[in-house]
């Protein structure tokens, strides 16, 4: 690495890894509040489908999305083995429904990639980068492109 | 050793520029809203420099004077009264009660410092 | 935060209560039943303003702030009258200072020419010239803002230091200068010590001292009350003599103080040679109380006058940031809270014991304890809705501002009576309260009130009355505006509401019904509206403003005796009354304000305009049916409409329509959620809940959802 790097290149990012479906996704820690197990959600009328509702998180009310619909995955059935990544985005908390949690990882950014061409369009749009760990390919997920706009739009 | 100031006004905005000016120049600042409360404080504070507004409701500056100057303990004290400069006159009157000097407001935070280093070690 | 714009938001929300004190006691005054110590209060609060606008640089406030300050303290010394006169310009005068502090707060400190016309007649009252613009008084030269520490130059007024009467140094300015310094025992008695007084000057340049001893006593005549020592000093370098000047400000008059040109032929100390004596001892004076060095030395400069000013904050916060909002709580109300949660903590210690250490009687213990706990819960929630509700005192103290500027627009004389001033409400509910009383008092000036001419020929007194109470009544707030006028002319009125094509021509109406159309939606127009309760704005568009605070008005009126309007309003904003119901499975809550009635619909009385969209009938009315579970998408359309309920709810726009739902719950208060606050409005929505289950209920917002639905309200299906 040169010295013109800018420190913040090669430093280590932590990442909470989670899987839907066989895919394996990653958020940055600091925008991760909480996890908590699956609750029922109470639907809002005339939300996008990837919206599942509401749901009670200490008093507060936390929309919770179901990112795999989210990303153009036909819809599942909800299970009670889901997890809900409770995240900030911007000023709002919003809970992620995720079919598990798989670790934390410290990623270096060499370790970083473009997304492959080949994703689909949508996926394309939501990830940001794609990090390989081992074996694994684990896609970053630019959190203001799941809801940034859609939020926007509903408010 | 921290200086303690017992700063007495009953307006909130000007006991809380005291206490930020004061305290970001290292002294301990203690407050009190009215006269009256002032010196049921000073007896416990035990101030190098007391800071009084002049008028106030219950007690005023004068009367915090006064009760200053009449406690054995205080009487070398130095006093200091807050006043407008439009109100020039009170800084006369201020001393002729026993008052050491007087800060005019609004007050620069360098001078309001080389007041106080004038008048505590 | 930076610690000057919290105190930025100090001063302000400190200006709000200094300005309430200012009014009650101007009124206090104005009807003659004000004592010195109110007098007293008002200055002081005029007097706070101009100190802590000052050290923010609001020019204009404080230049007000400071007429209005001298005019009444021209009162407070007695010599000046408080006339009805007078306290018509002070009254106006704090009307402008709160239009200033105002303006001050969304960072508009501009001139005004309602404060410059004030300023003339507060300084008429005196007897005072008002001033050419832009220039201050001999007097007041000095006060100008300054700002403690913003330090945003575009702020920053300029500011030269007070010049002395000393010559002008300039250019010749002398290699240092000598100071003559006797302290007198005033001096200390007024807690003054010379020894700081010379380190300080030591901190302007080099100072070397000498001692006059010569007039101390032998240790049997000292006497440590008296001052038996003078100084002769030398300041090396060019401070200015301002500056040593402003070190002995405090002990002028309590000391001989000489300051000269070290260069001046009388001189001071040269060199280290002997002084000559300084003025002739008195004969009281010999030996040093306080030993300051008696040979010349350089006294260390110290540190702390090299403190900086405070580097520039940051800049002038945006018109209306940041006002945070914030509550005022009476200690008691916290410490009654503290004490609840306290027995909180042993109410739960109880149910734990209950349930760790199980034994035959536990099944008693622990519904007691838990009757406790809920007890408890209950408690400690109307504690915490105490702390959000205020008295409605200072909004009702607003309101005579808008009964004196309203009754001199019209040329009436009017006079407003308040009540149950102490009666308290959410602050929120307040807040928005403002609006729709200011346009209520307004109309009760402008066209509830005859004239002064009408009003004597009808044996009524010239001056009008305007009441307005606050109560509580059954859970609720009732807010009365009533006048003592000639009452709604309902001539009048119908035959605008028929112009308007709002009624029937021959549409059998009742007096009630007639009052009532002032709410109607298009009643008021710009055509009957006055430039003074004007702005376009009619009774409709108050009518919504409570309903949307989860209010009702109501309007009662007597030909010739006067009107009052009833506003009743729930007590905080936090919990709503609501019905609970179901539809398809989910529960949703609807707010009991919104609903007439409750029915299970006969066959008979469903009807299908148009083959499709269902109306019931209603007394007459066809009333436009809305299936909830349609409209959330819990379901497609069901036929068999009679095997729900019906909720008759009136909107806004006073149209109703009948809502279907499954099965009503329960009917109770719920805690209002935001939806907003984490996702966005969602339409037909108005809020969400949590139910006991800790499941959410979505909070219907009525208004939208039919207005969604009905493109046309059913006004009179007259049959």
């Amino acid at each position: 690495m040169s010295n013109g790097t800018p420190a913040a290149e090669g430093a280590d990012r932590e990442i909470v890894a989670f899987r839907i479906a066989d895919q394996e996704y990653g958020i940055d820690i600091m925008t991760v509040r909480e996890i908590r197990g699956w609750t029922a959600a109470t639907p809002l009328p005339q939300a996008p489908s990837y919206v599942r509702g509401v749901i009670n998180l200490r008093g507060a009310v936390l929309p919770v999305v179901d990112l795999g619909t989210r990303f153009g995955m036909p819809p599942r059935e909800e299970s009670s083995r889901s997890v809900i990544i409770v995240v900030q985005a911007g000023t709002q908390l919003v809970g992620l429904i995720v079919d598990a949690v798989a670790d934390i990882l410290s990623i270096s950014h060499d370790h970083l990639q473009p997304t492959p061409q080949v994703a689909s369009e949508a996926a394309q749009a939501f990830v940001e980068s794609v990090a390989a760990v081992d074996e694994r390919m684990i896609q970053l997920i630019r959190l203001q492109e799941v809801f940034g706009h859609d939020a926007a739009q509903a408010a | 050793m921290r200086k303690t100031v017992l700063a007495i006004d009953d307006s909130r905005t000007m006991r809380d520029m005291l206490r930020v000016a004061l305290t970001a120049e290292g002294f301990d600042v203690q407050l009190a809203e009215d006269g009256i409360d002032g010196l049921e404080k000073l007896r416990h504070v035990q101030p190098a420099v007391v800071i009084t507004d002049i008028n106030m409701p219950r007690l005023d500056g004068f009367g915090v004077i006064d009760g200053v100057r009449s406690d054995e303990r205080f009487r070398r004290t130095p006093v200091l009264v807050l006043t407008t400069e439009s109100a020039a006159e009170l800084k006369q009157r201020a001393k002729a009660a026993g008052a050491t000097g007087w800060i005019v407001k609004p007050f620069e935070r360098t001078k309001l410092v080389s007041v106080l280093n004038r008048l505590v070690a | 935060m930076d610690p000057m714009e919290e105190i930025r938001q100090t001063f302000f929300i400190e200006c709000e209560e200094l300005l309430e004190n200012l009014e009650s006691g101007l009124l206090a005054m104005n009807e003659g039943e004000a004592d010195e110590e109110t007098v007293n209060s008002v200055f002081r609060a005029v007097h706070s303003i101009k100190g802590g606008a000052g050290a923010f640089a609001l020019e204009n406030l404080v230049a007000f702030a400071h007429k209005f300050e001298t005019t009444l303290d021209e009162v407070r010394a007695g010599r000046l009258e408080p006339s009805a006169e007078v306290m018509n310009v002070f009254l106006r005068s704090a009307d402008v200072l709160s239009d200033l502090v105002t303006a001050a707060q969304e960072g508009a400190d501009t001139p005004s020419e309602a404060a410059d016309g004030l300023i003339g007649e507060l300084l008429a009252l005196i007897g005072a010239e008002p001033e050419p613009a832009g220039k201050a008084e001999g007097g007041d030269v000095a006060f100008s803002p300054m700002p403690l520490a913003l330090g945003d130059a575009d702020d920053a007024p300029d500011f030269a230091p007070q010049p002395l009467d000393l010559p002008d140094l300039g250019a010749a300015a002398p290699a240092g200068h000598a100071v003559h310094f006797r302290p007198h025992p005033r001096l200390y008695e007024l807690g003054s010590e010379p020894v700081l007084l010379i380190r300080a000057l030591s901190d302007l340049g080099e100072v070397s001292a000498r001692a006059e001893t010569g007039a101390v006593p032998r240790l049997d005549a000292f006497d440590w009350e008296k001052t038996y020592l003078s100084l002769d000093l030398r300041m090396e370098g060019a401070p200015g003599a301002e500056a040593i000047e402003e070190v002995f400000e405090f002990v002028d008059g309590e000391c001989d103080l000489k300051i000269e040109d070290a260069d001046d032929p009388s001189g001071g100390p040269s060199g280290g040679d002997p002084l000559p004596p300084g003025p002739p001892p008195a004969d009281e004076s010999p030996p040093p109380a306080s030993p300051p060095p008696a040979e010349p030395a350089p006294l260390p400069p110290t540190a702390s006058q090299a403190a900086p000013a405070e580097p520039a904050g940051q800049k002038k916060p945006a018109p209306g940031a940041g006002a945070r909002s914030t509550v005022r709580v009476d200690l008691d109300r916290v410490d009654r809270l503290v004490n609840l949660i306290g027995e909180l903590v042993i109410s739960q210690a109880a149910i734990a014991q209950c349930v760790e250490n199980p034994d035959a009687q536990a099944g008693a213990h622990s519904s007691n304890a838990l009757e406790e706990f809920k007890q408890l819960t209950r408690e400690i929630q109307d504690s915490v809705m105490a702390i959000r509700t205020q008295p409605v005192k200072p909004l009702f103290q607003r309101m005579q501002r808008i009964v004196r500027e309203a009754a001199a627009a019209t040329g009436k004389s009017v006079r407003l009576k308040t009540e149950g001033e102490t009666t308290e409400v959410d602050k929120t509910v307040i807040e928005r309260l403002a609006d729709p009383l200011t346009h209520m008092i307004r109309n009760a000036v402008d066209h509830g009130l005859e004239g002064p001419g009408k009003r004597l020929e009808a044996g009524k007194d010239e001056e009008g009355t305007v009441c307005l109470n606050a109560a509580h009544q059954s859970g609720r707030v009732v807010i009365e505006i009533s006048d003592d006028g000639a009452g709604i002319n309902r001539e009048r009125v119908r035959a605008i509401a028929v112009d308007k094509g709002l009624i029937h021509e021959n549409a059998p109406l009742s007096d009630a019904e007639i009052d009532n159309l002032l709410f109607a939606p298009g009643f008021s127009t710009a055509k009957e509206v006055s430039n003074l309760s004007g702005r376009g704005v009619g009774m409709d568009v108050v009518k919504r403003a409570i309903q949307a605070l989860g209010g009702r008005i109501s309007i009662a009126s007597q030909p010739g005796r006067g009107t009052t309007f009833s506003i009743s309003l729930p007590l905080t904003l936090a919990v709503l009354d609501g019905m609970v119901v179901t539809v398809e499975g989910h529960t949703v809550v609807v707010p009991l304000t919104a609903i007439v009635e409750t029915l299970k619909p006969l066959p008979e009385q469903i009807h299908r305009v148009g083959g499709e969209s269902p109306v019931i009938a209603i007394r007459d009315s066809f009333i436009p049916i809305v299936d909830l579970g349609v409209r959330f998408g819990y379901r497609s359309p069901v036929r068999d409409l009679d095997q729900h309920v019906i909720l008759l709810i009136e909107t806004e726009e006073t149209s109703r329509a009948a809502l279907i739902v499954d099965r009503i719950v329960d009917q109770r208060q719920v805690v209002i959620k935001s939806l907003e606050e984490n996702y966005g409005h969602v339409p037909g929505v108005a809020a969400a809940t949590i139910l006991g289950n800790g499941q959410i209920a979505l909070i219907l917002d009525t208004d939208d959802l039919v207005a969604r639905t009905a493109p046309a309200p059913a006004i009179a299906a007259v049959a």
